[in-house]
């Protein structure tokens, strides 16, 4: 090793001694993964063994998987937030790659300002406008349905504008030979753009399961009926059992709760990051 | 009142357009004069002369003639767009809009308007629609599942603001001021020089003093007021501290985690994975580990360092400060995220130029990477803004209810109070409608400090 640790290395800015930085980024990964860790601890013990501090693995993991699993039915509400997550996921990139197309591809009257009608709809956070959307949603009659947590967040100006941008990038040929094959928009769409379009769709993916997966404060306020509910409001619901404060069914909840995401995220990690360079790179 | 007001209106419509070239003046000022008189004619239309009434407040005719030239301004703005695309002075809405620039498919019009339709008609229905509704919800008495309503003109708002009318519009013309002087000092003085120096800090002072501004205009409460000068700085506090933390630790590990260095990748995954965390789970765990009974927090800090921590839920700055580690701790490995990717963008011939020069690690690290990674630094901001503006609200929600005595009830917090616990609708809304009047902000000051350029990543 020694040989090689002289001069400015091609990424990065190491030399010299690496154990130093070995040494302080141990600490960050623990620093950071310290609170999953402890919960991880407190989601196998009883309330006896939290208040005794003891930091071995306690005898309850099974009993709280079963308060947590079966008797108040958090599987119910994993499975909603997996029916939510997938329909805002498929009908964003959808809806999106559709825009991007009608964006790029097509010349229309007063495309600018449907540009601009668009654009604005960035500064429209649903927060901030949480109380009228409640009232106009129940005024549906949606509450307590899948409708309500997935309809109002399949179209976004940040998808439409991605694929917009990715669109615009590509090569102009790529119309012009598809034009003398005698390509209709619909097999432009998804003979053509789709398959070079995998990065990004797969950053999207990443981004919008992830945003709808732990979306709390809307689902919190139009469903009401547990048996609706998603993972994040059915956590309040854990830390009471029997009467009394528990913290191990919900911490075990919380962890639970914490896998889907994490899983897309690992599994999807590289198209997410080319995805995410495709786009920064105008 | 109302004619003066729409007087006023129109001559401001017509100084909009007076630095217009000498031979098309006469008409855009007069053209200007006309828009600025109808769209400021647009709110009394809408809402009857209300905040001119008799029994409306000194505060209420301030913020309804406010509105009036909102409203003029908006309008005034469309059209100076209008007439920049007939000068040929427009940005290229072309290259904009992202056409290309041959070919293009030649079929049916309708085509296009098919493709977008449904993006178009989600964005009517869920937000352009609540959008407005937002607006005329804030001006009524509405209960929460109540039919009726009773307009209440600008009541809901005028309530937030100290009653005096001199006050409402003082400080912030005063700090606005400020910002444009010293922005116009900093142009005017060349660089690299003591008075151009003197500039920049007077300019970041005259920023600050818009926050000032804004504290000294919202209501401390009494008198009949709402008291929303506690929520500002709350959330102030909040946002502040959470974007800090986010930040500077994000940046701090990333450029620790950049390094060619053995286990790199493995090293990466590790610190990024909060990203997938909800602000719940954050909630959660920050909830446990602070438990005043149960926590580890509280615990080690007993018997290592025989401290008695109070509840924290009791104690406003340990409140907010929970609030702030557990909201800074999950964006961390968002920030993470992208500053390694931006990290891969910095010139490494600049730094190894540095190096030769005998620049300390330091220098480099303030003259070559910061500069570099700007960009990323600038998103990152606007996103931990949005952020610590709205997801944090199930963090909130779980560790503090907004406790002690709403000293963690954030902006965000606080609407939902009012408008769903409280069951007050038409107060909620006015909040909001401040909220959306910050989030425009921010906005807008994105829009215009990176140009068109447009990143993805936040929420939506």
């Amino acid at each position: 090793m020694a040989g090689l640790q002289v001069g400015v290395q091609k990424k990065g800015f190491v030399r010299g001694r690496q154990w130093p930085f070995h040494l302080a980024l141990i600490t960050s990964v623990l620093v950071i993964a310290f609170p999953l860790l402890y919960a991880a601890l407190i989601a196998t013990q009883t309330n006896a063994e939290i208040f005794s501090f003891r930091f071995t693995p306690g005898s309850a993991l099974a009993s709280n998987f079963d308060d947590v699993w079966v008797k108040r039915e958090f599987s119910r509400a994993m499975w909603n937030s997996l029916q939510q997550s997938f329909w805002v996921t498929v009908g964003k990139t959808v809806l999106s790659l559709l825009a991007g197309l009608a964006f790029v591809y097509f010349r229309f009257r007063a495309k600018w300002f449907v540009f601009f009608f668009v654009l604005v709809t960035l500064m429209m956070p649903t927060e901030v406008m949480i109380l009228a959307m409640f009232r106009l949603v129940s005024g549906f009659g949606w509450q307590d349905t899948m409708a309500s947590i997935t309809v109002p967040f399949i179209a976004s100006a940040t998808g439409a504008f991605l694929f917009r941008q990715h669109f615009a990038n590509m090569p102009v040929e790529l119309l012009e030979a598809s034009q003398i094959d005698g390509a209709t928009p619909f097999t432009f769409l998804t003979r053509i753009l789709i398959p070079l379009s995998w990065n990004i769709i797969g950053a999207l993916f990443v981004i919008q399961f992830v945003y709808t997966w732990n979306m709390f404060l809307w689902p919190s306020l139009i469903i009401r009926d547990d048996s609706a509910q998603v993972v994040q409001v059915a956590m309040q619901t854990l830390l009471n059992f029997g009467g009394a404060l528990t913290f191990g069914p919900l911490m075990l909840a919380a962890i639970i709760a914490s896998i889907p995401p994490a899983l897309v995220f690992v599994v999807m990690q590289k198209p997410f990051m080319s995805g995410f360079v495709t786009a920064q790179d105008k | 009142m109302l004619i003066s007001a729409l007087v006023a209106a129109a001559a401001f419509g017509a100084a909009f357009f007076a630095k217009t070239p000498r031979h098309r003046k006469p008409r855009r000022v007069a053209v200007g004069a006309a828009v600025g008189l109808a769209a400021a004619a647009v709110v009394p239309g809408v809402m009857g002369p209300c905040g001119f009434a008799a029994e409306a407040s000194q505060v209420d005719h301030v913020l309804f003639f406010g509105l009036m030239l909102t409203a003029s301004w908006l309008a005034l703005i469309v059209v100076r767009m209008i007439y920049d695309r007939a000068d040929g002075a427009a940005p290229e809405t072309a290259s904009m809009t992202g056409e290309i620039r041959s070919g293009g498919f030649r079929t049916k019009p309708w085509v296009p308007w098919l493709l977008l339709s449904p993006t178009l008609l989600i964005l009517v229905v869920f937000l352009y629609t609540p959008a407005v509704q937002t607006f005329t919800l804030a001006t009524k008495l509405a209960r929460l599942g109540a039919p009726n309503s009773i307009d209440v003109c600008l009541g809901n708002f005028s309530e937030l603001l100290v009653a005096d009318p001199v006050r409402v519009v003082a400080y912030p013309l005063v700090a606005v001021a400020a910002v444009y002087a010293t922005s116009w000092w900093r142009r005017a003085t060349s660089r690299e020089t003591v008075s151009h120096r003197l500039a920049e800090v007077a300019s970041t002072f005259a920023v600050l003093g818009i926050f000032v501004a804004l504290y000294a205009v919202f209501s401390p409460g009494g008198d009949g007021q709402v008291a929303y000068r506690p929520v500002y700085v709350t959330t102030l506090i909040i946002t502040v501290g959470t974007v800090a933390t986010g930040m500077v630790g994000g940046l701090a590990i990333a450029y620790l985690a950049f390094r060619n260095i053995r286990g790199g990748g493995v090293y990466r995954t590790l610190l990024i994975w909060p990203y997938a965390i909800s602000p719940t789970v954050a909630g959660i765990l920050f909830f446990m580990i602070f438990d005043p009974t149960a926590g580890i927090f509280q615990y080690l800090a007993e018997a290592w360092f025989g401290i008695d921590v109070p509840n924290y839920r009791e104690n406003a700055v340990l409140a907010q400060a929970a609030i702030i580690l557990a909201s800074g701790w999950k964006i961390l490995g968002y920030n993470i995220l992208f500053y390694l990717a931006g990290l891969q963008n910095v010139p490494t011939s600049q730094v190894e130029a540095a190096v030769i020069d005998g620049a300390s690690v330091w220098q480099r690290f303030t003259k070559i990477v910061l500069p570099a990674l700007s960009p990323i630094t600038f998103f990152l901001l606007v996103t931990n803004l949005t952020y610590a503006f709205f997801e944090i609200y199930a963090t909130i929600d779980f560790m503090t209810k907004g406790a002690p005595a709403g000293k963690t009830s954030v902006a965000i917090y606080e609407i939902i109070r009012v408008g769903v616990n409280n069951g007050d609708l038409g107060r909620g809304a006015a909040q909001s409608v401040l909220l959306f009047i910050a989030v425009i902000g921010v906005t807008l000051w994105q829009f215009r400090t990176s140009g068109e350029r447009v990143t993805y990543g936040g929420a939506g």
